[in-house]
């Protein structure tokens, strides 16, 4: 090795290339810092946002018990209620987009339906915000959280259409064909044995869409109707009279959260993937 | 067969009549079959065998209802079945790749037929202990599938297959991930499992010895068409053409052109000379040329003084265990191979460089018109 000749390594390590350390701990500091630094000073005494003034639950009581708790409780209302209707919605949607594509067989537009399924991954979320409410302006669509649903419903669909797809399409046909075989109906075999195989798929799915919706600002931000608000658009609007520490408090109930449902669709979205797929 | 009056045959179970598949366009696709016609009869152990590519596992997935036919019919103990989907059809599968469902216990597998056929809970519950009895898996019903060897996952496919006691009993090539023991295990034991049940069982399989070792009949084919359908004895014993000669088992193909026809016996007259009575496939005219097929194990080496039909030179000396099998170099330069018996011929067996005279044993010898 000191010679500066190896024999090809069986697979390339990343972590030998000149300066990888300290590039990727730099980008770790980058990304997380600020999210640290608020979560820890949403435990500060002092009100300062920038002084450490001792350990203190004060601001969490505040989110809860505090003037604005009122605004905070509507909002995390709204969006909890939009996230869940919004995740059960796409998901359902997102499911027979993925048997669609994986099940119906060849079909003619497969990869333009496959493309735009995923388009709204790619384009700008600030486009999407505008033509929707343009759209909604154009259909005389009043605009409060029915807007916001529909929204929510359209642009989640790709992220729990993702994480379902690939469970689908790791489980072979033969399951099916078996079923069929042994009498089942399609309905039955869908029911009674795919279903319960891509199940971990369409929860890692359902996850994903409603965390993604409750996390949304800009399209929410634009849909939304005078009045109602969001978690994230609440925020916002309070942030703009001055950052105070229960933003803080409430920012990192967020982070807790979202950490929470991520982490849970990725476990999901692994579950049984050994012995569905070996048996393949 | 009754083809000219198109009535589907009564005795047989199933009955495949001039079935042809093309996979893509009709003009350009793949033609997976290029019109099939066989019966196989109630309670038969009947084997599609053949090279991959060449038709079988098409033919079965058209039986079970997994594809459609291009043109052709289909009959089950008469009744025309081509227009039914796999679920309405009384015949189940095993598969290849067991397709075993992952989330359900073993005894939940075995009863999903019976219970998609609404049978009372009582009989079910019953059906499912004697179907795992039968493959003698009784005390696992309660496992996953993940739990079990391939060889139980087998049987538990077989199980589930059998418990709704389908009229036919279709085989996708079950024993292929088995290891060599097991598979020569299963064997004995689906042979028996098909007398005990008097199903009619229609084994894919592209592993002629398994093929040889349970069916009943044998229907071989390539290229999508049939070869030939027979017992074990006439397709190994009698093949009606070059390709299951060379297929089933091995075999010396030698060119001969025909010298003298005398009814069921025909003088072949070999290129270095020699004459050989050879049992003809089909008719032969004398003048033709043809190819005569011997067994490796029909075939008797003696040295080289001795009157021989062939003299040739020991090439090379593989050891088989059971078997010695000798190359011996003819005068033009082809490879003849020679099969003895390693425990009673050890001390007559040739070294390679030996001169070597060859006999074919009377009757043995099969010119193949085709």
């Amino acid at each position: 090795m000191s010679t500066g000749i190896r024999k090809p390594a069986r697979k390339i390590d990343l972590r030998r290339y000149p300066g990888f350390v300290h590039l990727a701990v730099f980008c770790m500091i980058i990304l997380y810092a600020p999210l640290l630094i608020v979560a820890v000073y949403s435990f500060n005494a002092s009100t300062s946002i920038t002084l450490w003034g001792g350990f203190s639950l004060q601001w969490y009581e505040e989110v809860f018990f505090g003037l604005e708790s009122a605004k905070f409780k509507d909002a995390a209302w709204n969006s909890f209620t939009i996230a869940i209707s919004a995740a059960v919605v796409s998901t359902c949607f997102a499911t027979s987009a993925a048997l669609g594509m994986l099940r119906a067989g060849e079909f003619r537009g497969r990869p333009v339906s496959f493309a735009l399924i995923n388009l709204p991954l790619m384009v700008p979320e600030i486009v999407t915000a505008v033509a929707t409410l343009i759209f909604f302006n154009w259909i005389n669509f009043e605009r409060g959280i029915g807007t916001i649903l529909v929204a929510h419903i359209v642009f989640c669909i790709p992220f729990a259409y993702l994480p379902i797809a690939a469970r689908l399409e790791g489980i072979s046909g033969i399951y099916e064909q078996a079923a069929l075989d042994l009498y089942a109906t399609r309905w039955e075999a869908f029911r009674l044995v795919l279903l319960p195989l891509m199940a971990p798929g369409v929860l890692s799915g359902f996850l994903l869409a409603f965390i993604i919706s409750l996390d949304d600002f800009i399209i929410t931000n634009f849909v939304k109707g005078a009045g109602v608000e969001t978690l994230p658009t609440a925020i916002f609007g309070a942030v703009k009279q001055g950052i105070k520490p229960n933003i803080m408090a409430i920012s990192t109930l967020l982070l807790v959260l979202s950490f929470i449902f991520v982490t849970l669709s990725w476990l999901i979205g692994r579950m049984g993937t050994d012995s569905g797929r070996a048996a393949d | 067969m009754n083809a000219e009056t198109g009535n589907p045959s009564a005795a047989a179970a199933v009955e495949v009549r001039e079935v042809e598949k093309v996979f893509g366009p009709p003009t350009t696709g793949a033609r997976a079959l290029a019109g099939v016609s066989l019966n196989i009869l109630d309670n038969e152990f009947f084997t599609l065998l053949g090279p991959s590519g060449c038709g079988k596992t098409t033919l079965l997935r058209i039986i079970a209802g997994f594809e459609t036919v291009t043109s052709g019919r289909v009959f089950l103990f008469g009744d025309e079945i081509e227009d039914l989907p796999p679920n309405k059809r009384p015949v189940n599968t095993v598969f290849q790749q067991y397709a075993l469902f992952p989330h359900m216990s073993v005894a939940e597998n075995v009863a999903f037929g019976l219970h998609r056929l609404r049978h009372p809970k009582a009989e079910v519950a019953k059906r499912v202990d004697e179907a795992l009895d039968l493959v003698q898996l009784g005390e696992f019903a309660a496992r996953r599938p993940s739990q079990l060897s391939g060889g139980q996952q087998q049987r538990v496919a077989l199980a589930r297959a059998l418990a709704p006691r389908p009229k036919v009993l279709l085989l996708d090539e079950p024993l292929s991930a088995l290891d060599l023991k097991l598979r020569q295990a299963m064997r004995v034991e689906l042979k028996s499992l098909q007398e005990e049940t008097g199903i009619t069982f229609i084994f894919v399989t592209h592993d002629q010895e398994e093929a040889l070792t349970m069916s009943d009949r044998i229907a071989v084919m390539s290229r999508g068409e049939v070869q030939q359908i027979g017992t074990a004895h006439d397709i190994y014993d009698r093949p009606r053409n070059r390709f299951v000669a060379d297929f089933i088992g091995e075999t010396n193909l030698l060119d001969v052109t025909v010298e003298n026809v005398d009814d069921g016996s025909v003088a072949c007259r070999l290129q270095d000379g020699g004459l050989l009575q050879a049992t003809p496939s089909g008719e032969a005219a004398a003048g033709t040329a043809g190819h005569v097929s011997i067994r490796p194990e029909q075939l008797v080496l003696v040295p080289p003084q001795e009157p021989a039909l062939m003299q040739g030179v020991v090439d090379r000396l593989i050891y088989l265990g059971t078997d010695n099998q000798h190359l011996v170099q003819l005068a033009d330069g082809s490879e003849i191979r020679v099969r003895t018996q390693a425990a009673q011929q050890a001390e007559k067996d040739f070294a390679p460089g030996d001169k070597v005279g060859i006999r074919v044993n009377p009757g043995t010898a099969r010119l193949l018109v085709d």
